[in-house]
């Protein structure tokens, strides 16, 4: 395997740039090819890997020679068309160990804008295939994305980084999960269509929920919702002889008093034997009575208990941050070794890459 | 070396020993918010089965039949009969900490009744005659006791789940415990499995009993008389939805402890000790 003489990384993130900026520096998956092929052709640039997301861009590049960091850096630039001042206010750039780290924290999370979200890691092994039918990927880069998935895995196996929902609608759904272990049998009944209520149906459909029903005081609204989210639509005034054959109940109107009174709750429950009763009360004023938790069965959630547990949730995750970066950078540390010993110049010290951003 | 020479004692605090090592390592994983192996609770669970079993075919082989002697056997063997229906209808309800449940009910049950010299100081060993429909009653009887701690250890799950769920309590535990409608089939599945086999337990008892009255003591006709009742009526009243869910659970719970304080009449047969060999590890 030939060793590369640097790893360089260069790009910019949600932690450096606005989503005005990043918009500009996105790379669209039908410029991929172009991009590549402009950025392989620099001759200081070996192997190559672009990783394009709403939340960054970065270059990955094993390099050699001089003014490689500042050849890359503009062709970055004149590609998106980028001021290259500008891009020297929001750019990131991490070379050898520091940047595979960073690799590192991102597959596995840690870097992104909802820490511990799983999504990137799919996103990060979407641009790794991307860059292999591209050419672009040699012995090394393939090395330390594969070690990336790797301790990506390790750290959502082992640790608490990716534990618990962190948005009112996932938390909605984690605990339906809790209720009834799988969504595919249940039925889903939305009073109201705002949005939040909508979002929550949407979570829901995406675990599996499948008969979903809208109803609404004003009939229009909910036949747009319904039709928006593949759902059927009924007419309020049926409630109470429906509401019996419904597992799960997500309210959100602006009605000033409950539309759930405790004795309409206590009658759909005559109807539904030993079938439990999620209601997820996302209104405020509140559309459900809260004496309904309190019935046998019944499990019921307004908007503030959803909010508290994803705030649980992720201060957890954010006291799981310093742990994993120890691990990841201990792995990212021997993957970097493996690939790239230390080398010691003539002169007895260790060469080292400069990545300050030229001015 | 003959492993089979070993005193059974032995073997059974073997058994113990696994049991309590698959419940540690789980509570230790637990405690550390990691995801325990539930292959590696299950292998040792597994483990502590084969050990305890060994143990208990010595003491069968010893008394000529079903060890279910004295209390200490009655409680070991329960235990056992617990383990064996959580091999084998444990990774059917594929429900998360019925192992680590199970492995801490086992352990200290069998600690206990290790612990407790005097259980195993007494033996009778007229227990089963020469009929060996008695003994297949006895172990019937047995492994419907483990069916109902099995159940016990489900109802105290839904319980916790239920708790979790109502308080909003998602920390530690509560985190892991599998979903209220998973929990309440098992539950259901369990008690109906227990009731079943202690059903054919008491038909082939009573048949004894009609051959020969004087060989049944009446304190254990009357134990497990009231026992097949109480989950026989728990039963209908849920089938009846007289029982919330809760209070269905509770009731298991309860049952089970009101169980286990019946073992002692149940070990006995009507005839009084024929002998006093103390423990066959001496």
């Amino acid at each position: 395997m030939k060793v590369p003489e640097h790893l360089l990384l260069v790009g910019t993130s949600h932690r450096t740039a606005t989503v005005a900026q990043r918009e500009r520096l996105s790379l669209d998956v039908s410029r991929v090819a172009e991009f590549y092929s402009g950025l392989n052709a620099l001759p200081q640039v070996d192997e190559s890997f672009v990783l394009s997301t709403c939340n960054r861009l970065e270059v990955y590049a094993t390099i050699q020679g001089a003014n490689a960091v500042e050849a890359v850096t503009r062709f970055l630039c004149d590609f998106n068309q980028v001021d290259r001042e500008e891009f020297e206010q929001i750019q990131q750039r991490h070379s050898d160990l520091d940047a595979v780290h960073h690799l590192f924290d991102v597959a596995a999370g840690i870097d992104s804008q909802i820490v511990g979200e799983a999504e990137i890691l799919g996103q990060v092994k979407e641009a790794y295939i991307l860059a292999i039918d591209q050419g672009t990927v040699g012995s090394t880069l393939n090395r330390l994305i594969q070690k990336s998935f790797q301790a990506a895995k390790w750290i959502r196996t082992h640790t608490a980084l990716g534990e618990g929902q962190i948005s009112t609608a996932t938390v909605a759904v984690d605990l339906a999960l809790k209720i009834f272990g799988r969504l595919d049998r249940t039925r889903v009944l939305v009073i109201g269509a705002g949005e939040i209520g909508e979002k929550t149906v949407r979570a829901l459909r995406s675990r599996g929920a499948r008969e979903v029903t809208v109803t609404s005081r004003t009939e229009a609204t909910a036949e747009a919702l319904a039709a928006s989210v593949g759902a059927d639509s009924e007419p309020i005034e049926v409630l109470d002889r429906t509401l019996g054959t419904f597992d799960i109940v997500v309210s959100s109107t602006s009605s000033p008093v409950p539309i759930l009174t405790l004795a309409r709750v206590e009658a759909a429950l005559k109807r539904r034997g030993r079938h439990p009763l999620f209601l997820i009360d996302l209104a405020v004023p509140r559309d459900i009575e809260p004496g309904a938790g309190d019935l046998d069965n019944v499990y019921l959630y307004n908007i503030d208990d959803l909010s508290g547990i994803a705030a649980e949730n992720l201060a957890q995750r954010n006291t799981e941050v310093a742990r994993c970066r120890v691990i990841l950078e201990e792995r990212a540390r021997r993957a970097w070794s493996a690939i790239h010993p230390p080398r010691i110049s003539e002169s007895g010290t260790r060469t080292e890459l400069s990545v300050r951003p030229s001015s | 070396m003959d492993f089979l020479d070993f005193p059974d004692r032995l073997w059974l605090w073997a058994a113990a020993l696994s049991y309590a090592v698959a419940f540690g390592l789980a509570v230790s994983s637990i405690v550390r918010r990691r995801q325990h192996s539930r292959t590696t609770l299950f292998v040792l669970v597994a483990v502590g089965f084969v050990l305890q079993t060994t143990g208990l075919y010595q003491r069968g082989m010893v008394m000529g039949g079903c060890p279910i002697g004295n209390k200490f056997e009655v409680v070991q063997f329960l235990v056992w009969s617990a383990i064996v229906l959580f091999l084998i209808v444990g990774p059917a309800f594929r429900l998360t900490l019925l192992g680590f449940f199970t492995s801490g009910l086992a352990s200290v049950l069998t600690l206990v009744s290790l612990a407790a010299s005097s259980w195993d100081s007494a033996h009778r060993s007229s227990l089963f005659s020469e009929n060996p429909w008695i003994e297949f009653h006895a172990a019937i009887g047995m492994l419907s006791y483990g069916a109902f701690g099995l159940l016990a250890i489900t109802s105290a799950m839904y319980v916790l789940q239920d708790y979790s769920l109502k308080r909003k309590r998602f920390t530690g535990i509560f985190r892991l415990l599998p979903s209220i409608v998973a929990l309440e089939q098992a539950k259901i599945r369990l008690l109906l499995l227990g009731l079943t086999l202690l059903s054919l337990s008491l038909g082939i008892g009573y048949f004894y009993f009609l051959q020969d009255q004087d060989a049944v003591n009446p304190m254990k006709f009357a134990s497990i008389g009231l026992t097949w009742t109480a989950y026989v009526m728990v039963l209908t009243l849920r089938q009846a939805r007289l029982l919330r869910s809760n209070l269905l659970a509770w009731t298991c719970i309860v049952l089970f402890g009101l169980v286990l304080l019946t073992l002692d009449p149940v070990s006995r047969s009507g005839q009084e000790p024929s002998a006093t060999t103390g423990t066959l590890s001496e």
